[in-house]
């Protein structure tokens, strides 16, 4: 192969490779960018096409009636409560079975693991955890949110694989001070770990943030709903607003105008706190799955 | 320090195991779980029998053979492109991108998909109706549901997805591309013959576990795009257990079917583990 055509090859890679980000940038960003200038655009404008690249006929309106609106607030208080307690009890449960399971000495260890993959590949089915929920007086409770996924296998390995890679002679060092596993775990194992911590952490935050199957089976009680029930019956119910555009008997064609203004608005209001926090835990992700690769 | 884990376990995962016998006996209300007469294999036959049974298990494999056909490959193909970009900036900006819609919730996305494309009011619509495409409705259509569930699934999770074969192209001796550069290989070739065969054992693990949710279809978001008008292809198993199960209350009826789906499920991922393992001498166990 001659130089040239070798620069010639390189040179097309390069265009193809550049042309594919760009493409893949748009298809990935734009739609997100354009819910942002539709909820602050005129809905009219939006049906029609006109709101393509920047917000026109700006108004906040729609921001207006969802501030308003008392139950995405009792949504989101709710929805806060669960993950930040569902997380924390995550922690508290997953963390030390994960240490336990990667001490080596520890016998019963491939047994009790074996125990816990089995539920990766099997398990009862809908209706009875249904019945079983029920037979505890879980349904209608905060606790059906937290309790029955206060472990996942899942991140339970990924610990568990993290705490192996401690090594070993740290623990024998402890141990010769007279240092018991408990205030090892405590004490060195613990610190050592915040990389784990954050990955596994944010694992359990983001499936709480977005858990509506549990609300949906166990949960009748309005005030109990959390946020994404909410946004269900915004979003894909049609329900328009109990306070504001529902009001008067002409406000049909009123609501309907507004209607998809508002549904625009509650996408960004609903994923706002997990766009905060993104920049933040970003840098995680991929130390997250290195840590997490399963070995053998 | 274990104690609470294996009891959360056994209560919340082993106990309902213990319930499956309500597929093979008539639910009692007033005698509970083990109160009902023993049917044997009745519920199974009826759902076999049941002129639901063909659709619900034509829309169950159509819908999760199409998106591991399409699912699959495309995060391998993503994390190769972002593998290639040299320049450090524009490949953070990238992945930063390509990783947020993973944080949507299937809620919201399926919101995003209402208001984008309903035919009156969404800008897909409208722009369909401007190159002459026609007012199709995408979400109310037995044709279109099954792409726009598979590519808007994509949109969501391909990026996410990449990480784990960004991570396993992390490993790559840099040496081996220095040798390969010395030989002459072109970018191209580095790619087939450096960058693939080190995610290949990644690719088996990752196909084998797919292979083993043939039938477990993403419950959540096929219930929230379902409507009266795409019902014949989006009823899928999993619905359909919750249908019967918790809102019409057929309890024993219901886990019957749970139970298949489960059942077929793992022999799924046995046997493709077999193979696997068989020509890979790869497996999960």
């Amino acid at each position: 192969m001659s130089l040239l055509s070798k620069n010639g090859n390189e040179i097309i890679f390069r265009l193809i490779l550049f042309v594919l980000c760009v493409l893949i940038f748009l298809i990935i960003a734009y739609p997100l960018y354009f819910i942002i200038i539709a909820s602050v655009s005129d809905s009219t404008l939006v049906s029609t096409g006109h709101v393509l690249f920047l917000p026109k006929g700006i108004s906040f309106f729609g921001y207006q009636e969802i501030f308003k609106d008392t139950r995405i607030w009792v949504g989101y208080r709710n929805t806060l409560v669960y993950t930040f307690l569902g997380t924390f009890i995550n922690l508290l449960f997953t963390l030390p079975a994960a240490y336990v399971l990667s001490r080596k000495e520890f016998m019963a260890r491939r047994a009790l693991m074996l125990i816990f993959v089995i539920t990766l590949f099997f398990n009862g089915g809908l209706i009875p955890t249904y019945l079983l929920m029920k037979g505890l007086h879980l349904t209608n409770t905060m606790w059906v949110f937290i309790l029955p996924f206060s472990v996942n296998v899942f991140n339970l390995i990924i610990a568990r694989t993290f705490f192996e890679t401690l090594p070993s002679e740290l623990y024998e060092a402890a141990a010769m001070d007279g240092c018991s596993h408990f205030k090892y775990f405590i004490q060195v194992a613990m610190p050592l770990s915040k990389a784990l911590i954050s990955v596994i952490g944010l694992y359990y935050l983001v499936a709480h943030w977005n858990d509506f199957f549990t609300a949906l089976i166990y949960i009748r009680k309005n005030e109990l709903q959390p946020l994404q029930i909410i946004l269900r019956d915004i979003l894909l119910s049609n329900q328009v607003f109990a306070s504001g555009a529902g009001v008067g008997g002409d406000a049909g064609g009123y609501a309907q105008r507004y209607a998809d203004q508002i549904k625009y608005g509650v996408i960004i209001v609903s994923t706002l706190p997990i766009l905060i926090l993104y920049p933040f835990i970003q840098k995680y992700f991929e130390k997250g799955v290195l840590i997490g690769s399963i070995k053998g | 320090m274990i104690f609470p884990a294996i009891a959360v376990i056994l209560i919340f995962n082993y106990g309902p195991m213990y319930g499956i016998q309500l597929a093979f006996r008539d639910y009692d209300f007033a005698k509970g779980l083990t109160g009902g007469e023993w049917r044997g294999l009745y519920y199974f036959k009826q759902f076999m029998n049941s002129y639901l049974f063909a659709d619900l298990m034509k829309n169950t494999v159509t819908i999760s053979l199409a998106s591991i056909v399409l699912g699959f490959p495309a995060p391998i193909i993503l994390a190769l492109i972002l593998n290639q970009i040299r320049r450090k900036k524009a490949k953070q900006i990238l992945q930063t991108t390509v990783y947020l819609p993973h944080f949507i919730s299937t809620i919201v996305l399926v919101g995003m998909l209402n208001v984008l494309l309903s035919p009156e009011t969404g800008i897909v619509g409208y722009l369909m109706k401007l190159v002459g495409l026609g007012d199709i409705n995408l979400l109310a259509s037995t044709s279109t549901f099954m792409p726009v569930y598979v590519l808007s699934d994509i949109w969501q999770h391909c990026g996410w997805n990449s990480i784990i074969y960004l991570a396993a192209l992390s490993t790559i001796d840099p040496q081996l591309y220095d040798s390969a550069k010395i030989d002459g290989a072109s970018r191209w070739q580095t790619i087939r013959y450096v960058d693939i065969p080190a995610i290949v054992p990644t690719m088996i693990i990752l196909f084998i576990l797919s292979m083993g949710n043939v039938l477990g279809t993403g419950f959540e978001k096929i219930f929230l795009m379902q409507n009266a008008l795409n019902l014949p292809v989006s009823e899928v198993i999993a619905t359909y257990v919750y249908k019967i199960g918790i809102v019409s209350n057929q309890f024993s009826y219901s886990s019957a079917i749970g139970l298949f789906n489960t059942v077929i499920n793992f022999i799924f991922l046995i046997a493709v583990n077999a193979i696997s393992k068989r020509f890979s001498n790869m497996s999960l166990w």
